[in-house]
């Protein structure tokens, strides 16, 4: 059990500085996530903690010791890779029993641990095989094993579920949020599917080209998020971004082609200054009223069964605009739809550093 | 998933295989199975006679104590050959796959000698320990040690040892870098978590999982030993003294070409083939079945 602290941590190859300063306290037994796209550095701020990257500047602790000059071996971590890394020459049970062994922990216990671990995640009958015999999923069962025998104080999971395919990505998903609620090991998991990182984080990091975007609970990111990538990166289908020029009054946002939208509260902008404005596809309904309205030209209409996905082109400048709606709807493409969007969804974001704007 | 190309027609892919096909008969072929053929004979010095004695060149052969000490200083010298050549290889293996500037330059000079002809190599070594003006041997006598390898047969085995291995550590090397490469660094990185040291992560999963090359490697180096170090005995030692350094295929020529014993050499032609075919038999069972991942 550990929190963990970033105190300014950065990280250069060479001149190239590719962690630009992090800070962040993550809880005893908190389940974070670390989500951004590729390339962001999200694997290599993990790959920090666990002590396979040097930390350029900055410290990292891990309970109160101070890690960056700790082996990988010391930090008292354990990690489960994208592609499992099982040691391919080895037994499940042995794979396992690895590390166990190196601690020099006596055989009996080894043997009690391992078959403890493989009861929690039901793979008792597997552990005489080797991985090569065993299924993704499996791997993926033996990879989490490996790190729970050697109860660490923190898990790291980098992008675990990405080599799975859909159905069972689901699945284990649900199974390492269990795991870790039973656990309660503090736990850092990397992954670039949001929707993974919001059904597992207590709290998520997103991560973009090395910055801190935000850091904060699922639905804060969802409900407040502080720049448009953020604003863009989470939720499914993604939000639609629209330019926009303040009204005269500051209380409504106007559209190329004259569509207005009021908005909640009154914004310290003068009237004419350029903003993007964000719309959630869940957040826009219908409407019949000729005011406060968008006029959308549906494009291409998306039946899932569950809800209908409209996709439209808003105004002269034919921007992409995504509709979500309950149930089935019987709609043609080349129809004018009315949406509105209530003002407390509506958000506001500067077009030059895409910064959140309230 | 296979995929494959069918030729309708049988003519075009024999045309294609007739070169090689050629090759394989006339240089392999024939003289194999001339030397099946001479085995069973007896032939006067001069090549004018030849006599049908069934298998008397073998049973002569193996009662031969001098043959029997040829194998002994064979299999002796192809394990000391494979295993050093083969450590060496490894080693510096370990230590290029940890080189991060300038890793090109190392592989390429580690790699030379394998350019090198065996004849030539035989000749660099023997000017190196050349019991009169050798470098190598000077030094060693400036600190007591009297080195002659035409006189002590020991010295004359560690010296052609040392030719041979020396040329054959490119090859294992480049064979040990490429499976090491090979090996997915988040295993010695999972290990490294898992609280292994570098030298247990060496031991307990890379040497392991580069058994399958480790193996190929020791019947090539066997193999090597066996038949392509005869450019350098010859040049070295010329397989003494006393017979010392007298391997099977050196032997082979000696008593062929030198003693013109047509019949006795091409039965040690036969048995040195007997062994080469066991040898590769044994490499692809073993390989099949056992050391693969």
């Amino acid at each position: 059990m550990a929190e963990i602290r970033f105190n300014k941590v950065y990280k250069a190859y060479g001149n190239n500085e590719v962690i630009h300063g992090v800070d962040w306290h993550i809880r005893d037994g908190e389940f974070v996530v670390i989500v951004g796209p590729s390339g962001c550095g999200k694997s290599t701020l993990l790959r920090m903690v666990a002590g396979l990257e040097v930390i350029t500047s900055g410290e990292i602790f891990i309970g109160d010791r101070l890690v960056n000059d700790l082996e990988p071996a010391e930090r008292d971590i354990a990690m489960v890779f994208q592609n499992y890394a099982l040691y391919p020459h080895m037994s499940v049970f042995k794979n396992m029993a690895y590390g166990l062994k190196i601690r020099g922990l006596p055989k009996q216990e080894i043997e009690q641990r391992v078959q403890k671990a493989a009861d929690i995640l039901e793979i008792g009958d597997y552990l005489k095989r080797s991985p090569r015999q065993l299924s993704g999923g499996q791997r993926q069962r033996v990879a989490m094993g490996r790190a729970i025998v050697r109860q660490p104080s923190v898990f790291l999971f980098d992008e675990p579920l990405s080599n799975l395919d859909a159905k069972l990505r689901v699945q284990m998903r649900l199974e390492i949020k269990k795991l870790q609620e039973e656990l309660g090991i503090t736990s850092v998991y990397v992954t670039h599917d949001q929707i993974e990182a919001m059904t597992l984080g207590h709290r998520l990091m997103v991560l973009k080209d090395g910055y801190v975007e935000q850091l904060g609970t699922p639905i804060e990111l969802y409900e407040r998020p502080a720049t448009s990538f953020v604003a863009g990166f989470i939720g499914s289908p993604a939000m639609s971004f629209l330019d926009a020029e303040i009204g005269e009054d500051g209380r409504q946002v106007v559209f190329e082609g004259g569509d207005r939208l009021a908005i909640a509260g009154r914004l310290s902008l003068d009237a004419g200054s350029r903003v993007t404005v964000g719309l959630r596809p869940e957040h826009l309904v219908r409407t019949e009223e000729e005011a406060d309205s968008l006029h959308i030209k549906v494009r291409v209409v998306e039946h899932l069964g569950a809800d209908t996905l409209i996709h439209g082109d808003f105004g002269p400048g034919k921007a992409d605009l995504t509709i979500r709606m309950d149930g089935i709807e019987q709609i043609r493409t080349g129809e004018t739809l009315r949406i509105k969007a209530a003002p407390e969804h509506i958000h506001i974001f500067d077009p030059e550093t895409g910064g959140r704007i309230d | 998933m296979e995929k494959r190309v069918v030729f309708r027609q049988t003519f075009l892919p024999y045309l294609l295989l007739a070169p090689q096909v050629l090759v394989t008969l006339v240089f392999f072929f024939w003289p194999a199975s001339q030397a099946l053929y001479q085995s069973v004979l007896r032939e006067d010095a001069f090549g004018l006679s030849s006599e049908f004695i069934w298998f008397e060149n073998f049973s002569a052969l193996f009662a031969e104590a001098e043959y029997l000490h040829s194998l002994e200083v064979t299999a002796l010298f192809s394990l000391a050959v494979a295993t050093t050549a083969m450590t060496i290889a490894l080693y510096l293996a370990v230590q290029a796959d940890r080189v991060i500037h300038g890793a090109m330059v190392y592989k390429t000079l580690l790699i030379w000698p394998y350019a090198v002809a065996p004849a030539v190599a035989g000749v660099l070594w023997m000017f190196l320990f050349n019991p009169s003006m050798g470098i190598v041997v000077f030094a060693l006598r400036a600190v007591g040690y009297d080195w002659n390898h035409a006189l002590n047969g020991h010295q004359a085995m560690a010296l052609v040892t040392v030719s041979a291995a020396w040329k054959q550590i490119s090859y294992n090397f480049l064979f040990f870098l490429a499976g090491m490469q090979a090996i997915p660094k988040s295993l010695i990185e999972a290990a490294a978590i898992d609280g292994a040291r570098p030298a247990r992560r060496f031991w307990t999963i890379v040497f392991p999982l580069l058994a399958p090359t480790t193996f190929f490697l020791l019947v090539m180096n066997v193999v090597y030993a066996f038949f392509d170090t005869f450019g350098i005995i010859h040049q070295v030692t010329e397989g003494g003294p006393a017979g010392a350094t007298n391997i099977l295929v050196y032997k082979v020529f000696h008593d062929g070409f030198l003693g013109l014993d047509l019949g006795g050499s091409a039965a040690q032609s036969v048995v040195l083939m007997a062994i080469v075919i066991l040898l590769t038999v044994f490499q692809f069972q073993y390989i099949e079945r056992k050391v693969h991942y």
